[in-house]
């Protein structure tokens, strides 16, 4: 078939070995912001985003990829080793892997995640490849109405179902549409939010907000709150499993696999979700329900399986439609607009041979990160020990010098600092990051879209919902709105 | 009148304790135990937690010396807290475990003990682990 064919290309680009060392490099950073809670791969992305641009498109995305798989895997370790999840992924993993470790099992929990996210990871890529090309011809018959309705859609999801308050998500969605709208008029050459400074013309630089909210606003966090605990890290030898482990994990593995990698694909997508309805599930199935609350290895088989699935099902949206439905899929949709290359259905046909090898390289990475995390996951804990003043420092180090790098104005360095500034103050008030930068980011082109077709329909505005798509997506975003009024409406019908 | 060591729960500290054990019978004094983290790092395994501070004090109570236990998280570096400590408990010897360290790792990482050795008012005792 074409499509295997096309993968076989893939793999010849991303097995040169330049680009096998930049996914080694990749999921050598992508483990290392994993097993350290407060970095996330967003923030690395964004992070390196400057400094690739020397790169070609192709190995900086390897890289990328490597860094994205990467970071789930390194979460369960800390999750398991210290209670303290690297990311929010793998707080489910937390609950039930801690326990096994504390029980002198910390080996197979260890083992199970890695073998478990592998096992996910590698399906979860393979359905990646069967459903993006049927999702890009799908696509492609959309228009402007429906794409803008698809990115409304993706906008109200991600900022009502994820997060505990609509109202706090709702704030960081419109922040972040507010500075996707600084800058001219793409159309009438208005300039908008500019407040006369020339250099706002061309609006704000994704890379700057990235770097500001993620990594300032992170830094600016965690020295004011730098609370000064003493750990220790339960000392495991080589991750093994015997072989009733395997027996108890492999029904986990799959299940998770199932429930993540629809959860990633959806447009309101995330790992939170899935990875604790596959919890749930396990703890439902298991043949030893009192072992639940005390370390059971279903517990920790499950969710990090479905973790890893739903990242593999995040880029299918991402590449085929170019909606990122998480924060590290928004960064590296950012870097795709920074080289030039214009998301979307028509990536596939345009930037064959790119789409291709990232794809690839998930495969690559996928294999890498198993080699690496298996033998060396009590290495990459002692990470920890790091002291986070200096960490920090780094981290606001390259921040830094990668905003300057970009346009090579100190203008930027305000920016950087302001909106790092309201990237700790969202964090202070439990407002939600993610948001923002999907806001930020899929903002201007929702706007786009709109502007086509209202072009279309000459400014008549039943032309937004001329195509039976975009009528059917309303529809589900008008439940998704009115979703709490009902939920409260109906069991008050039920109980007289 | 007090003997003082820097505990860490490694080969160092512990022959460090056996000496300062030693030192405070011999004198008839009271052996104070330091114990610290700057705590700005996720995980310090060179403070002693809950289930080690009762086997440490299980141990004193047996060695029968009389002790007190100083722990402290307040970032400040063992170097800092174990001078305090001499100070506030007016030590007469202050014990700390010593160990090897590269060129290299010299010139990266300041030495604890050299900055208890050069700074104290008190007679420092020096004890590398055994073997």
């Amino acid at each position: 078939m074409d499509v295997w064919a096309s993968l076989l290309d893939g793999f010849a680009t991303a097995a040169t070995p330049v680009n096998l060392l930049y996914a080694l490099i990749g999921v050598l950073l992508g483990t290392a912001v994993g097993v350290l809670p407060g970095l996330g791969p967003a923030m690395t992305v964004a992070l390196l985003l400057p400094v690739t641009y020397a790169l070609e498109p192709t190995s900086a995305f390897i890289m990328f990829a490597g860094i994205y798989y990467g970071g789930m895997y390194g979460g369960s370790t800390t999750s398991i080793l210290l209670n303290t999840p690297g990311e929010s992924s793998s707080v489910v993993t937390a609950i039930e892997g801690n326990k096994m470790a504390k029980s002198g099992r910390a080996a197979q929990a260890l083992a199970t995640a890695a073998i478990g996210s592998f096992i996910a990871g590698t399906i979860g890529t393979v359905l990646l490849v069967v459903c993006a090309p049927i999702v890009v011809d799908f696509a492609v018959s959309l228009g402007s109405p429906s794409y803008l309705a698809i990115m409304v859609l993706a906008l109200l999801a991600v900022t009502a179902v994820l997060g505990s308050s609509r109202l706090r998500g709702f704030s960081a969605l419109g922040l972040g549409l507010a500075l996707g709208l600084v800058g001219l008029d793409p159309v009438t050459g208005q300039s908008r939010l500019t407040f006369d400074i020339p250099l706002l013309a061309d609006g704000l630089d994704v890379v700057v907000v990235a770097v500001a909210i993620f990594a300032v606003g992170e830094a600016l966090w965690v020295a004011a709150h730098l609370r000064r605990t003493a750990a220790h890290i339960i000392p495991v030898g080589q991750p093994w499993m015997a072989k009733e482990d395997w027996k108890r994990s492999w029904k986990p593995w799959l299940r998770g696999t199932a429930y993540g990698f629809p959860f990633g694909a959806l447009p309101a997508g995330g790992a939170e979700i899935p990875t604790f309805l596959s919890y749930v599930t396990e703890k439902r199935l298991s043949k030893h329900p009192e072992e639940f609350g005390h370390g059971a290895i279903e517990g920790v088989a499950g969710p990090e399986a479905a973790n890893n699935a739903s990242a593999a099902g995040t880029l299918v949206p991402m590449l085929s439609l170019g909606l990122p439905t998480n924060a590290t899929a928004a960064v590296m949709l950012a870097a795709f607009t920074q080289y030039g290359i214009q998301p979307g259905p028509l990536l596939f046909d345009r930037e064959p041979e790119l789409v291709w090898a990232l794809i690839a390289s998930l495969f690559i990475g996928n294999a890498l990160l198993l080699l690496i995390n298996l033998p060396l996951a009590p290495a990459w804990a002692r990470l920890l020990q790091i002291p986070r003043p200096y960490l920090y420092a780094g981290i606001l180090f390259f921040a830094t010098l990668g905003a300057y790098s970009v346009n090579l104005q100190a203008f930027d360095l305000a920016v950087l600092l302001i909106l790092g500034l309201l990237g700790f103050g969202m964090r202070r008030y439990g407002l939600p990051v993610l948001p923002l930068i999907i806001g930020l980011i899929l903002g201007p082109r929702a706007e786009e879209q709109l502007r086509k077709s209202l072009q279309l329909s000459s400014g008549d505005v039943s032309g937004l919902w001329s195509e039976p798509v975009a009528i059917i997506v309303y529809i589900i975003i008008a439940v998704i709105l009115a979703w709490p009024l009902l939920q409260r409406m109906l069991p008050r019908q039920e109980k007289p | 009148m007090s003997v003082l060591v820097g505990y860490v729960p490694t080969p160092e500290g512990e022959a460090a304790l056996a000496h300062a054990i030693g030192e405070a019978r011999f004198r008839t004094m009271r052996l104070v135990v330091v114990n610290s983290s700057r705590g700005d790092a996720y995980v310090d395994p060179r403070y002693a937690l809950a289930d080690e501070v009762e086997a440490l004090t299980r141990r004193l109570d047996a060695e029968g010396v009389s002790h007190l236990l100083v722990q402290s998280i307040r970032g400040r570096d063992a170097a800092e807290e174990i001078l305090d400590a001499a100070a506030q408990h007016r030590a007469d010897l202050i014990v700390i475990g010593v160990r090897r360290r590269s060129p290299v790792g010299k010139l990266i990482l300041g030495s604890t003990a050299q900055r208890i050795l050069l700074e104290a008012r008190c007679p420092v005792l020096a004890v590398k682990a055994p073997g």
